[in-house]
């Protein structure tokens, strides 16, 4: 094996880290900030309420990722409206938009569903108490059901952030230059499957490592009341693990 | 026992071995591509036809031997060729020496330049300046992303595609400016058809040996000199025998052969 290619070509590689790292960021700060409001939504017994987003979610939880960026990429590219428009806006013309946009829609079902989940087991106790202090139903949300159902959510939440990374491979299949299409440009050029191949699984490690260290950090502070409690003999404790 | 056991053992590894050594090819199996009209592609119920096909069975029906054709995509297709899913390469594949560092290849079996496609009325012409900005079109890890990506890298923007056909697809929405292809594969697979009917051929033939090769030629695994021979031997016959020019009349009315 010779990784002399990988070194030379660096600056592509960087490239592709640069682009996968702003699509998934962004998809998935963007999908969780549709997220929150649609999951409250969802928690509602009034069907003309829940249903459109029941439906939304059951649609992009029920089909493949890469139909999804097929339908929104080739899909709209087929339109004669979205045709002329990007005669003008030449952004449209961009791979990139079309599929933050999928990935954007995709982590936002998935999301959507975790922070149902969590609220729906927000203990009843704790809404009847919230409402006993006087709360209204917004305030109760803010300050009891939202922040406890955040805590909930995180572990499952951590696994569709990698979800997401992983799934944002599929990038390369429009022309994308993320990470994997660096690694298919490499491949091509030099016919080196297993130097192009193996590098980007080792980035695609460390970014994993990197995601569920930050989430362990998270969880320590916000699940920091449930650890068993720190004996105040004057040393300094390690911590549980 | 034991020695009875190991003696069995030596007599089955030699005799696999005489096998292999004598392999007389009465089955070959052949990679192609099927997206890449008019060569090959696949039709609506499902089966393969185009040049490169009928040539993958006209020279099997030459060399007298029984042929299965394998569909893989173009990124992988060397590397399937040296995974042994299949002993030869019948993909329009140019031969190049980057290529030939990996695999070895037949003569030629057919030979065409290379083209860019623009919008009719875009205006847009072939040279540093003309190009400047523009987004070409191409399928990756062919001679001409190679092309495009050596002499105008500079100037343009380059995107990649795993097929040709999903190259037509981007430049009818109005995503990439020009595509630069075979100029047959251009014409048939695209300009040809209703979607390509607002688009034309711009610019020089390019032919250039250092990027365009020797023209397309069949791609086998490192070594396997006999099977070379057949194919070439075969390559011959269907030329001088008439086979050749029915298949090529059949898709084209002109030489594709070349000089």
């Amino acid at each position: 094996m010779d990784f002399s290619p990988i070194f030379e070509n660096y600056p592509l590689f960087l490239e592709g880290l640069v682009n996968t790292t702003k699509l998934v960021v962004s998809a998935l700060a963007i999908g969780l900030l549709i997220a929150v409001p649609l999951a409250i939504l969802r928690t509602s017994r009034n069907p003309l309420v829940n249903g459109p987003v029941w439906a939304f979610t059951y649609f992009f939880r029920g089909t493949p990722l890469l139909v999804q960026i097929f339908m929104i990429y080739y899909g709209l590219g087929q339109l004669q409206f979205v045709i002329e428009l990007s005669q003008d806006w030449t952004f449209l013309r961009d791979a990139y938009w079309y599929a933050l946009l999928a990935f954007t829609l995709n982590t936002a079902a998935y999301t959507t569903e975790i922070i149902r989940g969590a609220i729906e087991g927000t203990p009843y106790g704790e809404v009847e108490a919230a409402r006993a202090c006087g709360m209204s139903k917004s305030q109760t949300y803010r300050r009891v059901i939202l922040p406890s159902a955040f805590r909930r959510a995180l572990p499952a939440y951590s696994n569709e952030v990698i979800f997401m990374l992983h799934g944002s491979v599929l990038a390369s299949v429009i022309t994308i230059v993320d990470l994997l299409g660096a690694a298919r440009i490499i491949n091509s050029r030099y016919l080196a499957p297993y130097e192009a191949f193996l590098s980007v699984a080792a980035i695609y490690l460390c970014f994993t490592f990197l995601i569920v260290g930050g989430f362990k950090l998270l969880e320590n502070r916000w699940f920091a009341h449930l650890r068993p409690r720190e004996q105040t003999t004057g040393k300094k404790q390690t911590q549980p693990a | 026992m034991k020695k009875f056991i190991s003696a069995v053992f030596v007599a089955a590894i030699a005799l696999g071995a005489a096998q292999a050594d004598a392999k007389d090819w009465k089955k070959v199996r052949i990679g192609v591509e099927g997206a890449y009209p008019p060569f090959s592609s696949v039709t609506s119920d499902g089966k393969l036809v185009g040049f490169d096909i009928d040539m993958a069975n006209a020279l099997c029906d030459q060399m007298k031997v029984e042929c299965e054709l394998v569909t893989q995509d173009w990124d992988g297709i060397i590397p399937a060729l040296q995974a042994r899913k299949y002993d030869a390469i019948i993909a329009s594949m140019s031969i190049t020496e980057e290529r030939k560092k990996k695999v070895d290849f037949t003569n030629k079996y057919y030979q065409t330049p290379a083209k860019f496609v623009r919008k009719k009325g875009s205006g847009i012409e072939i040279t540093k300046d003309g190009l400047k900005g523009k987004t070409v079109g191409v399928q990756r890890a062919t001679i001409h992303d190679n092309f495009v990506t050596e002499v105008y890298g500079d100037a343009v923007e380059v995107k990649r595609y795993g097929t040709q056909d999903e190259a037509y697809l981007d430049i009818a929405a109005g995503r990439v400016d020009l595509l630069l292809a075979d100029s047959v594969a251009l014409e048939d697979g695209f300009l040809k058809t209703d979607s390509g009917k607002d688009y034309e051929f711009v610019g020089p033939d390019f032919t250039d040996p250092k990027y365009f090769g020797d023209g397309a030629g069949i791609a086998i695994r490192k070594g396997e000199d006999e099977l070379a021979e057949m194919f070439n031997a075969a390559i011959d016959a269907i030329r001088a025998n008439g086979v050749y020019k029915s298949i090529q009349d059949k898709y084209f009315n002109f030489n594709v052969y070349g000089s």
